[in-house]
C-alpha cells in the first residue's frame, strides 16, 4: 500500500489572526444554528473573550493542566523508528501521557472553568469513541458539576470500557438511537438538549467544529500542544521542525498542534485523514480529501454529503476519526494551502499500532497511528538532518479489543 | 387566526404527500409548511426527525419534491412554504434553489438554521424572486436581537413557543405572551406561533395574542402508522383531515 505523497513544494499563506468577530476563518466557519441557540453563542463569545484576557483564569487553567493533567508532557525522540526509516528524525508529542490518555482533556478542563465562570450548573457533551466523554466526565467530577454525555448506541457497544469509566466518574451516558447511532447523531442530540436547557447548561463540544465560537475556543485550549512542542523542539534541537504531522477527524488535536506553527512559514504542516477501506463514498472519512464545501452542525466547512446535501455515511477503523465534517479552520488551511491533507487507510493504521509498540514501547491510539504511519513514510523521503514532529494524540488501550479482533487474536 | 399545518415531503412517499397537501387545504389550512427531509435536523424533535428519516430511507430526492410541489401548488389555494435546512440549499446552489422553489410555486421559505445575522444576502435573493423569507424569533432572543432579525423578515414572523426542539408539549412557556406583546410593538407582520402546539385549547389560549398557529409533530405523528402498513393510507389521510379540521375550526372561530 502506498501513501499519497505530495509532489508540489509547500506554498501557503494563512494567518493565525482568525477567526474574525463573526467567526470567519477566511470564508469558512460562522453560525448556522437555530435562533434558540444564538443568544447562548453570543454570550459564550463574550465570556470567553473576558476569560482569555483574565490572568487569573489563565493561571487557574495552567495550574490544573500541570497538576491534574500532567503537563507539560514530553517531546520524545523516536530513536529506533528514526533509525529504521533511515531519513528524518522523528519526534512524538506525547499527548497519550495526559490524564485520561488523550489530548481531549486540555479542552474539557478549559471549558469546565468557563462553565463555572458563566455560572451554569450543568454540562452536556457528545462523544464518539468515548475519549471526549471521559475527559468531560473527568473534568466535571473534579468540579462537582452534573454531566450528561450523549453517545451513539453503536459506539456504546464498541466502547464499553469508556462508558464504564464515564459512569464511574458520575456522568450519565445517554444512548442515541437516531440516524447512524454514532458521533454525528450524538452531536445532533446534544444540540437538541442544549436548545431546551441553554439557560442553565453549557455544552462542552469536543472538537474544533460547530458554530462560532466553538472552533476558536477548542483550538485555543488545544494550542497548548503546539506551543509546548514548538518550545521543546527548539530546546532539544536548537531549531524548529521541518514538518509537523497530526491526524484529522473533526480536527482538534491537529488544530492545537498546527496553530502555533501557522506563522512559522518554514514549517510544513500535514494533516492525516482516515482513508478507511478506500476512496469509494461511504468507505472513508477523508472529508478534506474527498468532500465539498457545505454546512454541518452549525458551521460552514468541508463536508461529506450527497448531491442533495444529505450527510454521507463514513467509515474508519478509528472511532475518533469517523466524522463526516471537519473544523472550519482546517478548511481555511486547506484552501490557503497552509496545511496539506493526506489520508492513510485502515490496514496501515492498524499495522502501525503494533509496529510502534514493538519498536518504541509505546501503544498509540488508532487515530494517532494514522499520523505516525504517514510520518514514517515521509521520513524515508527526507534528509537525516530534517525533523518531523508527530502528535501522538492518545494511547491505544481503548483500542485493544478492536485491534485484537481485526488481527485475529484473542484477548 | 390562521392555521398552518406542517408535514414532511416524502413520508411515506411523494404521491401520498400530494394527497395529504390537498387534504389539509380542504380541511381549512390557511398555509402549509412543507419540510424538506434532512439527515441532521438539529431543531427538530423525535417525531419530525423520524418522519424525515422515513422519507430519506426511501431516497426522496430534492428534484422529485419540486416536481410534486409544482403540480400540487396549482391545485390548491393554500400557499406553500418550504421548511429547509441551509445545508440543503447551499449544496444545491443558492440561486438555483431559490429559482426552483419559486418555479415550483412556493410562496416562501423558512430556513431554521440560517439565523437573522447570516440571512442578509439570502434575504435579498429571496426578495428578488418575490419569495418570503420567514424569520424565527425564540424565547431566548433578546429584544435588540429581535429588532435585527425583523429587519430581514417578510411574510410572517415565526415565534418559537418554547426553548427546545419541535414536538408536542402540554404547556407553553409563560413568557410567550410577553414575547408576542413585545414583538407586536416591533413589527407589523403577522405573528405565528409554533413548536409544541397540538390541541384546540392551546389555540384558543393564543387568541388575541397571535395571528397564526403552526402545528407539526401532532400531525406528522399520525403518519407513523403508514410506515408499517401502507394499506391504511385512505384511513390515515381521513384522520389527519378531520384532526386538521378541528384545529382549523379552533383557529378560525
Amino acid at each position: 500500500m502506498s501513501v499519497a505523497l505530495p509532489d508540489t513544494p509547500f506554498s501557503g499563506h494563512a494567518t493565525s489572526r482568525v477567526p474574525d468577530a463573526e467567526g470567519r476563518f477566511g470564508e469558512f466557519g460562522r453560525r448556522f444554528v437555530p435562533e434558540t441557540l444564538m443568544h447562548a453563542l453570543e454570550e459564550l463569545t463574550v465570556e470567553y473573550a473576558k476569560a482569555k484576557a483574565d490572568p487569573s483564569f489563565q493561571k487557574q487553567l495552567d495550574g490544573l493542566l500541570h497538576t491534574f493533567v500532567g503537563r507539560p508532557n514530553p517531546l520524545y525522540f523516536a530513536e529506533r523508528l528514526t533509525h529504521e526509516c533511515g531519513g528524518a528524525q522523528i519526534y512524538f508529542k506525547r499527548e497519550d501521557l495526559n490524564h485520561t490518555g488523550a489530548h481531549k482533556i486540555n479542552n474539557t478542563i478549559g471549558q469546565t472553568l468557563l462553565t463555572l465562570r458563566m455560572g451554569k450548573k450543568r454540562v452536556i457533551a457528545e462523544t464518539g469513541a468515548g475519549q471526549h466523554g471521559v475527559a468531560t466526565a473527568t473534568a466535571c467530577a473534579r468540579f462537582g458539576l452534573p454531566c450528561v454525555v450523549y453517545m451513539g448506541e453503536e459506539d456504546i457497544r464498541r466502547q464499553k470500557l469508556n462508558v464504564f469509566i464515564m459512569r464511574t466518574m458520575g456522568a450519565e451516558v445517554r444512548p442515541v438511537t437516531s440516524g447512524s447511532r454514532t458521533l454525528r447523531d450524538a452531536i445532533n442530540e446534544a444540540m437538541r438538549d442544549w436548545m431546551a436547557s441553554v439557560e442553565d447548561t453549557h455544552y462542552i463540544l469536543g472538537s474544533v467544529v460547530g458554530p462560532h465560537p466553538f472552533p476558536m475556543i477548542v483550538r485555543d485550549f488545544q494550542s497548548v500542544i503546539g506551543k509546548e512542542a514548538r518550545a521543546q523542539c527548539l530546546e532539544a534541537t536548537g531549531r524548529l521542525p521541518d514538518e509537523v504531522v497530526a491526524c484529522v477527524g473533526g480536527g482538534s488535536n491537529s488544530a492545537g498542534m498546527f496553530y502555533p506553527f501557522v506563522d512559522d512559514t518554514t514549517v510544513e504542516l500535514t494533516g492525516v485523514e482516515a482513508g478507511g477501506r478506500g476512496p469509494k463514498a461511504g468507505d472513508h472519512a477523508s472529508t478534506l480529501t474527498f468532500g465539498n464545501k457545505g454546512i454541518l452542525h452549525g458551521t460552514y466547512s468541508y463536508v461529506l454529503q450527497d448531491e442533495d446535501g444529505q450527510t454521507a455515511d463514513v467509515h474508519s477503523i478509528s472511532a475518533g476519526l469517523d466524522y463526516p465534517g471537519v473544523g472550519p479552520e482546517h478548511a481555511y488551511w486547506k484552501d490557503t494551502g497552509r496545511v496539506r491533507y493526506v489520508n492513510i487507510g485502515d490496514m496501515r493504521a492498524l499495522h502501525t499500532v503494533e509496529h510502534v509498540a514493538r519498536t518504541e514501547g509505546i501503544l498509540p491510539a488508532l487515530e494517532s497511528s494514522h499520523a505516525i504511519a504517514y510520518a514514517l513514510e515521509r521520513a524515508k523521503q527526507r534528509k537525516p538532518s530534517d525533523i518531523i514532529v508527530v502528535c501522538l494524540s492518545g494511547r491505544g488501550d481503548k483500542d485493544v479489543n478492536e485491534v485484537a479482533r481485526l488481527t485475529g487474536q484473542e484477548l | 387566526m390562521a392555521f398552518m399545518p406542517f408535514i414532511a415531503a416524502g413520508d411515506p412517499d411523494l404521491p401520498t404527500t400530494a394527497r395529504l397537501l390537498k387534504e389539509l387545504a380542504a380541511s381549512g389550512a390557511d398555509l402549509i409548511e412543507v419540510g424538506f427531509p434532512y439527515s441532521d435536523p438539529i431543531a427538530d424533535g423525535p417525531v419530525i426527525q423520524a418522519s424525515y428519516t422515513r422519507a430519506l430511507a426511501k431516497h426522496v430526492k430534492l428534484k422529485e419534491i419540486f416536481v410534486t410541489i409544482t403540480s400540487v401548488s396549482r391545485e390548491i389555494q393554500s400557499p406553500l412554504v418550504g421548511m429547509v435546512s441551509y445545508a440543503i440549499i447551499f449544496r444545491h446552489g443558492i440561486d438555483a434553489f431559490v429559482q426552483e422553489a419559486k418555479a415550483a410555486g412556493f410562496a416562501g421559505l423558512i430556513v431554521p438554521d440560517l439565523p437573522g445575522d447570516e440571512a442578509s444576502g439570502f434575504a435579498a435573493l429571496m426578495a428578488k424572486h418575490e419569495l418570503d423569507l420567514i424569520q424565527l424569533v425564540a424565547p431566548t432572543t433578546p429584544p435588540d436581537r429581535a429588532a435585527k432579525i425583523l429587519k430581514h423578515a417578510t411574510g410572517f414572523v415565526y415565534c418559537i413557543a418554547v426553548a427546545g426542539t419541535t414536538g408536542v408539549r402540554k404547556e407553553l412557556a409563560p413568557q410567550l405572551a410577553e414575547m408576542l406583546k413585545s414583538l407586536r410593538t416591533q413589527t407589523a407582520l403577522p405573528l405565528a406561533v409554533g413548536f409544541g402546539i397540538s390541541a384546540p385549547d392551546q389555540i384558543h389560549h393564543l387568541k388575541g395574542k397571535a395571528d397564526g398557529v403552526i402545528v407539526g409533530s401532532a400531525i406528522v405523528k399520525l403518519l407513523e402508522n403508514l410506515a408499517s402498513d401502507p394499506s391504511k393510507t385512505d384511513a390515515v389521510l381521513r384522520d389527519i383531515g378531520s384532526f386538521a379540521k378541528t384545529l382549523a375550526d379552533a383557529a378560525h372561530t
